[in-house]
């Protein structure tokens, strides 16, 4: 069964804290891995979603686990590079090797965007694929517009729909309800933000009393869809 | 956007096997009307609108205009939760247009959502949550007869052998499988008299809610043998049934009724707001409460106004503020107690949100509190405080609605005179009609 939350490997012989709190906020599991050995070790069984580099000035064994990642998945696990600013030049005649970069230092925002994007553009792998997004015993079909939990169909309005896809696509993140009003609403709709705290509650009631839960609120920031990181 | 609205729409009524798509839309008074299309028809009637004979409709177009066009808003698609599963069906509400595009003047709901634009073009948004009250009786009873209530029940009671409760739960059951969250429901006052509150919603969206509210308390009910009711005053002597509406203004995300610094955190909108509906409160009356009947729930004694004040903790009043558990931004809301659930929520919301905007442009001072008992005062005691009575039948509020300039342009002048002149035949025949009462008061002793 294909895992659409998929797991990181987060490759480099340093794990900085704000790499891991980056990853943890924007809602990713991962795993840090420092050897290739270590790496093949605790690949999941269904393969990495992707992987996050670093490049620093001793990094053969980067360059390896990019260059088996490349082999041994026909190239289906996307890479994303932290490279150090004076390695940059590392990156010529290896395009081949990564799907995008970010320089180290990184901004989180821009890791957390870069990272989203790639994922999205991934979307053609059997880890993600685009016409279905599943999570637990919730399926959204995006081609036909059905949702069902645990085989039930629910009977959604289309904001309803529109809403529950963007959370299901981005589980255990929480956002904000401005956030949500512009992502799924666009911000010229006259409902409001509170609209958005009257379709939770809509969808709640529709996802039934056991499956309610897979929306938290989470108190005075928003809401977030499925388990968080820290296990919430 | 629209067009994956329509997509979505399609795609669903293909996916679910959907036989039957009802066009919803609601006349003058706010009965909910409908007519049914096919599925291969909905494609057609979401892009140019379905055209039918508005002569037809009470309240709607002249003979010599008589075609118009049901539009349907695709946001409001939703499958009919009591259909058959072998046969689905689907409701959609709609705009009606005249031929030529434009908004038709005599649908309420063209006119709500005039309302509610103009108050988003301020930046507000108009936020209703209405208590609903009804009465379950036994069904199958002709005219004239008293109605027979189906328990002796009370407030809060929770009776052995509740029909009722199953019947309320079956319905919030269904009402929630059409998008509309309840908050409380439980046994009210009088005998087999039931109220269910919905949370919160914009305004037109509620107005949808509350149509669809009335058919789903219907449906469920007769499909147990049970005839349920939103007259306002079916029995003597025990309280009516009400619309009590529960109402905030937000500017985004922020609630504009409340201001921490307040000594009951209502910002100077809120208290504008609340005067201008205290100023217009008899004007917009024969709309909240349209029908003869209105008038009989709003007698003292019954737990509904009779005058147009305002207090905190005072349920004598028409307009309520209720005490926020915490200061709690969000939940700062009036609550204004007239309104009964037989008036036609689009042009109630509309007169409602018309009123309390016109306190706030023209900066209407709010008077004081009364938080006294109300009912016990005499008529003197209430001049003295320059309080005055909300209209004492539905003649009396037609008076006071045809001089209102406020009332004119909120509703436009097609719907402002078809009420009128169809509101004033309802009371010419209510005039004429001899009662029980007069019966047995005056035969024998006159």
């Amino acid at each position: 069964m294909p895992n659409t939350n998929g797991m990181l490997a987060v490759f480099g012989d340093m794990m900085s804290p704000d790499l891991a709190r980056t990853l943890d906020l924007g809602g990713y599991s991962w795993k840090g891995v420092t050897t290739l050995d270590e790496a093949t070790e605790a690949e999941p069984a269904d393969g990495w979603r992707a992987a996050i580099v670093s490049i620093d000035d001793a990094s053969e064994a980067a360059w390896s686990f990019c260059r088996s990642l490349r082999q041994h998945d026909d190239g289906t696990t996307r890479i994303l590079l932290l490279v150090a600013g004076g390695q940059i030049g590392d990156l010529e005649l290896r395009d081949d090797l990564f799907d995008d970069f970010c320089l180290s230092p990184f901004h989180p925002a821009e890791l957390d965007a870069r990272l989203r994007h790639l994922l999205w553009a991934s979307g053609a792998t059997p880890f993600a694929r685009a016409d279905l997004v599943e999570y637990g015993d919730l399926i959204l079909n995006l081609e036909t517009y059905q949702a069902t939990i645990a085989n039930r169909p629910l009977d959604l309005t289309y904001m309803e729909y529109e809403l529950l896809k963007f959370l299901a696509q981005n589980p255990g993140k929480v956002f904000t309800r401005e956030i949500l009003l512009s992502r799924v609403w666009g911000y010229e709709y006259y409902g409001g933000a509170r609209t958005v705290d009257v379709h939770i509650r809509r969808l709640r009631a529709k996802l039934g009393e056991e499956y309610a839960g897979l929306i938290a609120t989470v108190r005075s920031v928003g809401y977030r869809f499925g388990q968080s990181r820290w296990g919430g | 956007m629209l067009d994956q609205h329509r997509d979505y729409v399609l795609r669903t009524v293909e996916e679910r096997g959907v036989r039957l798509v009802r066009l919803w839309f609601t006349d003058v008074l706010g009965n909910l009307k409908s007519f049914a299309i096919s599925p291969a028809e909905l494609e057609n009637a979401l892009e140019d609108g379905m055209t039918f004979d508005g002569s037809s409709i009470d309240g709607f177009s002249r003979i010599q205009e008589a075609d118009v066009l049901a539009v349907p808003d695709p946001n409001t698609f939703e499958l009919i939760p009591w259909s058959e599963r072998s046969a689905a069906e689907a409701r959609v509400f709609c705009d009606i247009h005249n031929l030529d595009g434009t908004p038709f003047q005599g649908d309420p709901r063209q006119v709500l959502r005039r309302h509610v634009r103009a108050a988003h073009d301020e930046g507000f948004t108009f936020y209703l949550a209405p208590d609903i009250e009804f009465f379950y009786f036994e069904a199958g009873q002709s005219g004239g007869r008293k109605p027979v209530p189906l328990d002796e029940g009370g407030f809060f009671d929770l009776t052995t052998r509740d029909a009722t409760g199953d019947l309320r739960k079956e319905t919030i059951r269904k009402l929630e499988q059409m998008s509309i969250p309840v908050e409380y429901s439980f046994h009210e006052d009088a005998p087999s008299q039931q109220e269910i509150d919905l949370r919160h919603t914009d305004a037109l969206t509620m107005a949808d809610s509350v149509m669809t509210f009335r058919l789903v308390v219907k449906e469920v009910a007769a499909s147990q043998g049970v005839h349920a009711t939103f007259m306002p005053k079916p029995l003597e002597g025990v309280q009516g049934s009400g619309m009590h509406l529960h109402m905030s203004l937000f500017r985004g995300d922020e609630n504009a009724f409340y201001d921490d610094a307040d000594e009951h955190q209502l910002s100077p909108l809120a208290k504008s707001f609340m005067a201008g509906l205290l100023t217009h409160a008899a004007e917009i009356t024969a709309i909240t409460n349209q029908t003869v009947n209105s008038y009989k729930r709003l007698v003292p004694g019954f737990e509904a106004p009779v005058h147009i004040s305002w207090a905190r903790n005072n349920r004598s009043g028409l307009i309520r503020v209720p005490i926020a558990k915490k200061a709690n931004p969000v939940a700062t809301r009036i609550e204004y107690r007239s309104p009964d659930p037989a008036c036609n929520p689009y042009l109630a919301f509309s007169l409602l949100l018309a009123a309390g905007l016109r306190g706030v442009h023209e900066g209407y001072e709010l008077p004081e509190e009364a938080d006294a008992n109300l009912f016990e005062m005499d008529d003197t005691a209430l001049a003295k405080l320059g309080i005055q009575q909300l209209p004492q039948s539905l003649a009396d509020s037609l008076r006071v609605m045809e001089s209102s300039e406020l009332v004119h342009d909120a509703l436009g002048e097609h719907i402002f005179e078809w009420f009128l002149r169809n509101k004033r035949r309802e009371w010419r025949d209510y005039k004429t009609h001899v009662s029980r009462f007069e019966l047995d008061r005056y035969l024998r002793s006159l």
